[in-house]
């Protein structure tokens, strides 16, 4: 039991931090239908930047300011700027095309310009264990967990109870609609980019104490977040970090219980089943699809 | 244009049957490489660039005809029949990967593919019995056919082009007869293409494992060519690449994955003096490509010779976009 429940913990903190990753690449979807290959590759990186601006001689707090606000003006407008705009009117597939080319192109990146090496992170809090009803949880795992909470809650009265959400909301379900109304559609669909880069430095800075800072870090990541987001639904936010946590809980649980060689599989098996039985995911809506 | 386009195929032709006698034995491999990768992007081109389904599993194809082929010598079958067997399996496979894509679409469709890929890793690395794991397979033999060694890396650079002529003269065949029209029509519009009658769930599923078997075969070749397999070769890795490659040559033209592999192979050699920022230059390549000229070198070559000759030669109508030279 006590072990489940360490397993438990653990499993909604890595959660969490695959729900902060997922809910970026979904509102990216709604409001400009890009797929974001890159998605994790955009998690990896903010880490770097952190790592940087304290080789410079910044101490950690500035550093993982300066690491956000760098990750917002690239991975967020640059980003928005150069890549998705020349792009959007191609459709879906030149963008998916590009972002995945993005991927490769910062992995290596990252690996000349910094280290192929794994970098240490320093911690968020020290790493001290906390005893509970006979299990060990460790307070990075709180922390996450809080963090988590904090920023998601944070988006939620961001998304639902101010002015801005709510034309960023109709920006995503009805972009023409929205501009008749005089939403300036644009530009809400810009600040979905700096929210998506904003949440993955917040996901760097929590993922990469626990993972080291390595140019690879990407590539599960990635894989973690479109799992979650098409598991709970393509088009939800909610959808999103339910996913996200259903896939860290079960990669613990399985890995524990199950197969550890084969942890990777069951989430892929659950993907594939999702997508077979209910292809816009446990709380998506059904998109209407155009002849 | 299309006397154009059969002069450059006919000059391309004579050159990948001279060039090797100028080469040394690694620049022979290389070309020997860009042959074995090029059937595979044909495959992802079928059913990417014609039948227009998304599909990220074409390196596990590679990788799951190169065991086989590897597994069935040790066992001691001929080369002919285990690379058949090859080809057959992964049209099996193939067909049942295609299911899901009767349900979901483009970028769902990409990431069941991408979750299949995976799955393959997976059970190649941990099916040691097998696969011997991550250590991989060493040695595996080059064939002999009817008494003809491929020992030799020009011997088996000529058996690679031989294989790529028959299966790329079949993939031209197979396009222009009906079914190759019927997935042209799956790709430009699948309601309508149900609507004048054509039964798209099997044309689809066809498509598909079409696709998935050529790259099976180009796997078979790969596994003697380089005499070495390990999971790691046919990860995603792999996939990304012959997806890339169709790309950039020009997805849905038939000369599109020649030049998309000969871009992908040789730039790594000529840049060998950037070392490992030729990926770096590579992947910005791409994405500049995407933003000017996202059907690829061939599309771009098109335009460039339709705007050069305009007003001399009325431009062919009625051509499907991209429906090949």
């Amino acid at each position: 039991m006590a072990s489940f429940i360490q397993l438990l913990v653990s499993g909604l903190a890595t959660g969490a931090i695959y729900a902060l990753i997922a809910v970026g690449f979904t509102l990216l979807w709604q409001t400009s239908q890009t797929i974001n290959f890159a998605q994790g590759e955009f998690v990896m990186l903010p880490a770097f930047f952190v790592l940087a601006a304290m080789n410079l001689g910044a101490p950690f707090w500035l550093a993982a300011l300066a690491g956000v606000v760098l990750s917002v003006i690239v991975l967020g407008l640059l980003f928005k700027l150069i890549i998705v705009d020349p792009m959007l009117k191609y459709g879906v597939l030149p963008l998916v095309i590009s972002t995945i080319a993005l991927s490769l192109f910062l992995k290596e990146s990252a690996k000349d310009f910094y280290s192929s090496q794994a970098q240490p992170f320093p911690a968020l809090v020290p790493p001290t264990d906390i005893h509970i009803l006979g299990a060990t949880i460790s307070t990075q795992s709180l922390l996450v967990l809080a963090v988590a909470i904090i920023t998601v809650g944070a988006l939620h009265v961001l998304l639902n109870k101010t002015r801005l959400g709510r034309s960023m909301q109709a920006t995503a379900q009805n972009p023409t609609l929205a501009r008749i109304l005089g939403i300036p559609v644009q530009r809400m669909v810009l600040y979905t980019f700096l929210i998506n880069a904003v949440l993955v430095a917040i996901a760097s800075i929590l993922v990469s104490p626990i993972y080291l800072a390595k140019f690879t870090n990407g590539e599960t990541l990635g894989l973690a977040a479109f799992t979650a987001a098409i598991i709970g639904g393509f088009n939800q936010v909610r959808g999103a970090i339910l996913g996200g946590v259903i896939l860290g809980v079960l990669d613990n649980l399985s890995a524990a219980y199950l197969s550890s060689q084969y942890r990777g599989a069951f989430p892929l098996l659950i993907l594939v089943a999702v997508i077979l039985l209910r292809p816009q995911g446990l709380l998506g809506r059904v998109e209407e699809r155009t002849v | 244009m299309k006397r154009f386009g059969t002069a450059a195929a006919a000059i391309g032709a004579v050159f990948a049957v001279a060039l090797p006698f100028f080469l040394k034995p690694f620049g022979i491999y290389v070309i020997s490489m860009w042959a074995v990768l090029t059937i595979a992007a044909i495959g992802l081109n079928l059913t990417l660039g014609y039948a227009g389904q998304v599909s990220l599993a074409q390196g596990a194809f590679v990788g799951i005809g190169a065991y086989t082929v590897t597994v069935l010598m040790q066992a001691g079958w001929p080369f002919a029949a285990a690379f058949i067997a090859a080809g057959v399996l992964c049209f099996a496979v193939g067909w049942i990967l295609g299911y899901p894509a009767l349900r979901v679409q483009h970028h769902y469709l990409a990431f069941v593919t991408l979750a299949f890929t995976t799955l393959v890793f997976l059970v190649l690395r941990n099916e040691e019995w097998l696969t011997n794991g991550v250590y991989g397979i060493n040695g595996i033999p080059r064939p002999v056919l009817l008494g003809w060694p491929t020992g030799k890396a020009l011997n088996f650079y000529f058996f690679s082009l031989g294989m790529l002529t028959v299966l790329s003269l079949a993939a031209w065949w197979m396009l222009r007869s009906p079914w190759g029209r019927a997935f042209i029509a799956l790709r430009e519009n699948p309601i309508r293409a149900q609507s004048l009658g054509l039964d798209t769930r099997r044309y689809t599923l066809m498509a598909f494992a079409i696709g998935s078997s050529l790259g099976g075969l180009a796997g078979a070749l790969y596994a003697p060519l380089v005499q070495f397999i390990e999971p790691n070769s046919f990860g995603l890795g792999m996939s990304f690449n012959l997806l890339l490659m169709v790309i950039v040559g020009g997805s849905g033209y038939f000369f599109g994955p020649f030049v998309g592999a000969l871009v992908a192979v040789l730039l790594p050699e000529w840049m060998r003096i950037a070392e490992g920022y030729y990926l770096i230059v590579y992947a910005a390549l791409v994405m500049a490509m995407m933003a000017f000229c996202p059907s690829g070198i061939l599309g771009f070559a098109e335009r460039a010779f339709k705007s050069a000759s305009r007003g001399s030669q009325p431009a062919p109508a009625l051509r499907a976009e991209g429906a090949g030279p």
